[in-house]
């Protein structure tokens, strides 16, 4: 097991209250493994990768539980301690690549900071190192390249700069924050592409957030379905799209437009709008927007179940109907 | 880039004419007569048409101006009513003294206004920033020539460390080389000389850079706090990259490239405060002189020294511009018109 | 609320949740963010007692009655330079005047010229800006140009050849400061319009066929109201700054009024015997100016919707 994450919770405390943006999550990432977290946004999965690197800005704090990774826990430790892991062993990759990257220092330099950061190497050999890297994620004539600064590059070419330099110095796991939102839908597929390569050729974990669940069914290995800060669903990849258990997950997957659809059928949409986190319902948070809504559901919050392997918060679910789930 | 730099040369043309325009103006057009001041009040008809005839006061305005434009582009900008000097010496012997105060007091400026910008966004809502934005809130509300007036009660009155007025010791004064004291004494080598020009310049330096400290504390704080929130910080950080070099390589390196323009504004609001230092430390520049002569409408005077103030305003904020390209690789001239 | 899919950061709900619904106008939006800041709050405090002083030293004055602790004017030389005691909180000044009088006095000229001079600046700033930034073209290069002149000259030093080709006096004064800071208040407008200009609603009502100067002041002016609010009371301290620059090198305000300025002005001669009578209008006009910049610096942060949220 590489990253054990335990009851995290993670709180921003604002002046009209607190917010519990990650709430009692609990996961884990197995070496060379893809995990997705898939949410909309407000489901605590950017919040969930920031908590993990260590990167939670004011007024943001990890509120309790554990992070391990290969048996240390990274919420007891310091800043410093931290910084010899990310960018090392741990490193990320963001949505935006416009704005990701410095826009005043050539982009060889950024990579060779990461690489100089934690080797104790040369300049030059950094410099061939950064140039190797980027021929790697596929950046054409790399030696020339280095010299642009950000601003003269693409989207795409920027995404896979951002990738080069978070796998600079081979880390064990890349956490990849929406890698492909921000980016052209033939871009997107290449950087996926490229992802998958790579995890291949440094036999690394990946935890993928997203909120596409297109990118989910190509990636991931398996996945993690957010809903306001809480877990509503975990599988692998094949059963949450063959057989999905939460009306959440059910939701989503029915609103995504199928090519080969010929019914004349409108798209499905989940009715209403993610809660308030200030204001959330009782009960299950999902309850207020839930067709399969029942009495039990609007006073309390149903505990996350495994049922063969898939984990599941509903209490349709609850175990009385286990016979009939695998009925069905 | 050095296209860039021709053009914006040429486009100073127009605005300088603007200038004198404006001055020529309000001092031709629609002050007073001067004749009255210059000859006082006994003069008779006759002497005042003499002198009128003499410096061309007579003639009709367009003409004046005409006169005035051809002899400034052959760098003749007349001469004083009082002195009968050429305008260009007279404010030649004057600007040194200028130069070396606003100097001075911009690089003061700088260093601490940057010095506690930086620092309070760093240390965001801490006692420093919360005192350092109280500093800057009054240094932004007091009159300068009211801090000039604090500084010398508590300095030079009553703890008699520093001089309250002039440049320099008579009896020390450096030759004249450059005009600028601190560098003369220091060609001399004439450490005496150069530290009586700095203690001299202590107070009028510091009461004139306070306000401009105060803009450029406040805007590097605002300019570091909105870096602090980018992207790329975040991205820096997730290398694993120290706190401390982050704030200096990478938030600095962005957040400063504003500040290059504050500065640069700010030395034309020094240029206006020097008039109101340098008259209460009776500093022998062209601020205070050019006081005098507004009041006793010596025009060629004026207007020249206006000029001459406008120009080196906007070739300040020309090298602002090309400093600017130079730290922000984003900015391309050959796209942009200025 | 809108839902953000392609962000992915969760702050935005966070954020979007901090800000719950917004009120009507502009301005009211404002007020609302203002009563939440301190520093506001206490800027306003000290510009509404300035302003009371202001109006009772006023209409006493009208009344022809006395509520200053004595008359600001009245010079008894037997008097002169007595240090700050029980009778003259502030000392009296090189003509036996009493301080505190003259102080609390010149708090009517100071606000008057403040607001007075911003007035005249941000009518015809305004004006210009408007039409520069709405009609574009060669009226807008020639109006932008001469602003640009202008703001190559130190305002200081404008102000100064202004008042010497105008004379002295207290209508002078603000007429010259007034004039100098023009070009400010162009700037914002003309900036403002062009990026408002392009909305569809700008575009819509042109189409219907509304006339010029109607689309400037109904649908354009106020959507940049609340900028304007603000640098018209930064505009005001610099306002207050000017006044009493120009009095203090004797060209503003002219005896026997009393302006801070020239009191200090005035006063530099016995900077070593009399430090007090140097200290205290000082001080006035310190507080003055902080007033305002403190209601300034509230408004703008009320108007920023960055601040809101932090």
């Amino acid at each position: 097991m590489l990253l054990e994450v335990k009851n995290l919770r993670t709180e921003f405390k604002l002046k009209r209250g607190t917010v519990r943006a990650v709430d009692d999550i609990s996961f884990t990432i197995d070496k060379g493994e893809i995990l997705a977290i898939v949410g909309e946004s407000g489901s605590g999965k950017s919040v969930t990768s920031l908590s993990i690197m260590g990167l939670l800005q004011k007024p943001g704090r990890i509120a309790g539980g554990e992070i391990s990774f290969k048996s240390q826990d990274l919420n007891k430790m310091s800043q410093k301690e931290l910084q010899k892991i990310r960018g090392n062993q741990i490193s990320m990759i963001f949505q935006e690549p416009m704005t990701s990257l410095n826009p005043v220092w050539r982009i060889k330099d950024q990579i060779m900071e990461n690489i100089m950061t934690h080797m104790k190497i040369s300049k030059k050999e950094a410099l061939a190192r950064t140039i190797e890297m980027l021929d790697t994620v596929g950046i054409p004539s790399p030696a020339e390249r280095a010299n642009d600064y950000p601003h003269q590059m693409s989207g795409g070419m920027r995404q896979r700069v951002m990738t080069a330099m978070a796998l600079s110095c081979e880390p064990e796991l890349l956490i990849a924050d929406e890698p492909t939102t921000a980016l052209d839908v033939t871009i997107q597929a290449q950087i996926l592409e490229l992802l998958y390569q790579m995890r291949e050729k440094f036999h690394m974990a990946v935890l993928l957030i997203t909120h596409d669940l297109g990118v989910v069914s190509e990636a991931a290995d398996r996945v993690i379905v957010m809903y306001c800060g809480k877990i509503v669903e975990e599988a692998d990849v094949k059963s949450l799209f063959s057989q999905p258990l939460h009306p959440y997950t059910v939701g989503l997957l029915q609103s995504i437009p199928q090519i080969d659809d010929e019914s004349d059928q409108r798209l499905y949409m989940i009715k209403g709008m993610v809660p308030n986190p200030l204001n959330m319902p009782p009960g299950c948070y999902f309850s207020d927007r839930c067709d399969s809504c029942m009495e039990r559901c609007t006073q309390e919050m149903p505990e996350l179940q495994e049922i063969n392997g898939h984990k599941v918060r509903c209490f349709l679910y609850d175990k009385a109907k286990e016979g009939e789930l695998s009925a069905k | 880039m050095l296209k860039y730099i021709f053009k914006r040369i040429l486009m100073l043309i127009p605005v300088l004419i603007g200038v004198s325009i404006i001055v020529f103006l309000i001092m031709r057009v629609f002050s007073p007569d001067p004749a009255p001041i210059v000859l006082g009040q006994h003069a008779t008809q006759t002497a005042v048409e003499v002198w009128r005839q003499a410096n061309g006061l007579n003639d009709p305005i367009f003409l004046q101006y005409y006169h005035f434009i051809t002899g400034a582009l052959t760098g003749d900008l007349g001469t004083s009513f009082y002195t009968k000097m050429p305008v260009l010496k007279e404010i030649f012997s004057r600007f040194p003294a200028t130069i070396e105060l606003a100097v001075v007091a911009i690089m003061l400026a700088s260093i601490f206004g940057i010095l506690i910008g930086v620092v309070s966004a760093v240390k965001k809502n801490s006692i420093f920033d919360n005192a350092g934005m109280l500093l800057a809130l009054v240094g932004v509300s007091m009159p300068i020539f009211w801090l000039g007036i604090l500084l010398i009660i508590f300095f030079s009155g009553t703890l008699h460390w520093l001089p309250s007025s002039g440049r320099i010791n008579p009896m020390l004064q450096p030759g004249s080389v450059t005009g600028f004291y601190l560098i003369d004494s220091l060609i001399a080598g004439n450490m005496d000389a150069f530290g009586d020009a700095l203690r001299h310049l202590v107070l009028p330096a510091s009461a004139l850079a306070m306000y401009s400290m105060a803009i450029i504390a406040r805007m590097t704080r605002s300019s570091m706090l909105e870096t602090l929130q980018q992207d790329y910080i975040r991205t820096a950080r997730a290398k694993g990259v120290s706190e401390g070099r982050v704030i200096r390589k990478h938030a600095l390196r962005n957040g400063l490239i504003p500040i290059v323009t504050v500065i640069g504004l700010q030395l034309g609001s020094l240029l206006g405060g020097a008039v109101l230092t340098e008259t209460v430390f009776s500093w022998p520049g062209i601020g205070s002189y050019t006081v005098a002569c507004i009041l006793k409408s010596d025009f060629p005077v004026v207007q020249g020294v206006v000029l001459l103030i406008a120009f080196v305003f906007v070739l300040v904020n020309l090298l602002v511009d090309v400093i600017y390209a130079f730290l922000d690789p984003r900015i391309k001239y050959s796209k942009k018109e200025g | 609320m809108v839902k953000d899919v392609s962000s992915n950061s969760d702050e935005n709900l966070i954020q979007a949740a901090e800000y719950v619904e917004k009120p009507e106008s502009q301005l009211k939006e404002m007020w609302e963010t203002l009563k939440q800041n301190k520093a506001a709050v206490v800027g306003l405090f000290i510009i509404a007692l300035l302003a009371l002083i202001a109006l009772a030293v006023w209409g006493s004055e009208l009344l022809g009655k006395q509520i200053l602790p004595y008359d600001p004017n009245y010079s008894d030389m037997t008097k002169s330079f007595i240090w700050p005691n029980a009778e003259h909180w502030f000392g009296t000044d090189q003509l036996g005047r009493d301080m505190l009088s003259r102080i609390l006095d010149g708090t009517k000229i100071s606000l008057f010229v403040g607001v007075a001079a911003v007035a005249i600046s941000l009518s015809i700033g305004v004006m210009l800006g408007a039409i520069a930034g709405y009609r574009g073209g060669k009226t807008d290069a020639f109006i932008m140009r001469v602003m640009d002149v202008m703001l190559s000259i130190p305002s200081i030093l404008l102000a100064i050849a202004f008042m010497a080709a105008l004379g002295k006096g207290l209508d002078k004064a603000v007429i010259a400061i007034g004039l100098v800071s023009i070009p400010e208040y162009a700037r914002i407008v003309r900036g403002s319009i062009l990026s408002v200009k392009e909305n569809d609603y700008v575009q819509a009502a042109k189409v219907i066929g509304n006339k010029d100067s109607r689309i400037i002041f109904k649908h354009i002016l106020p959507n940049i109201i609340s900028l304007i609010v603000v640098r018209a009371t930064l505009g005001i301290s610099t306002a207050v700054l000017d006044t009493a620059a120009l009095g203090f090198l004797g060209l503003g305000v002219q005896p026997p009024y009393a302006e801070w300025g020239d009191m200090l002005g005035r006063a530099r001669g016995f900077i070593f015997t009399a430090p007090y009578t140097l200290i205290f209008p000082g001080i006035a006009i310190t507080i003055i100016v902080l007033a305002f910049n403190l209601l300034g610096d509230g408004l703008r942060d009320a108007l920023d919707p960055k601040s809101r949220i932090k």
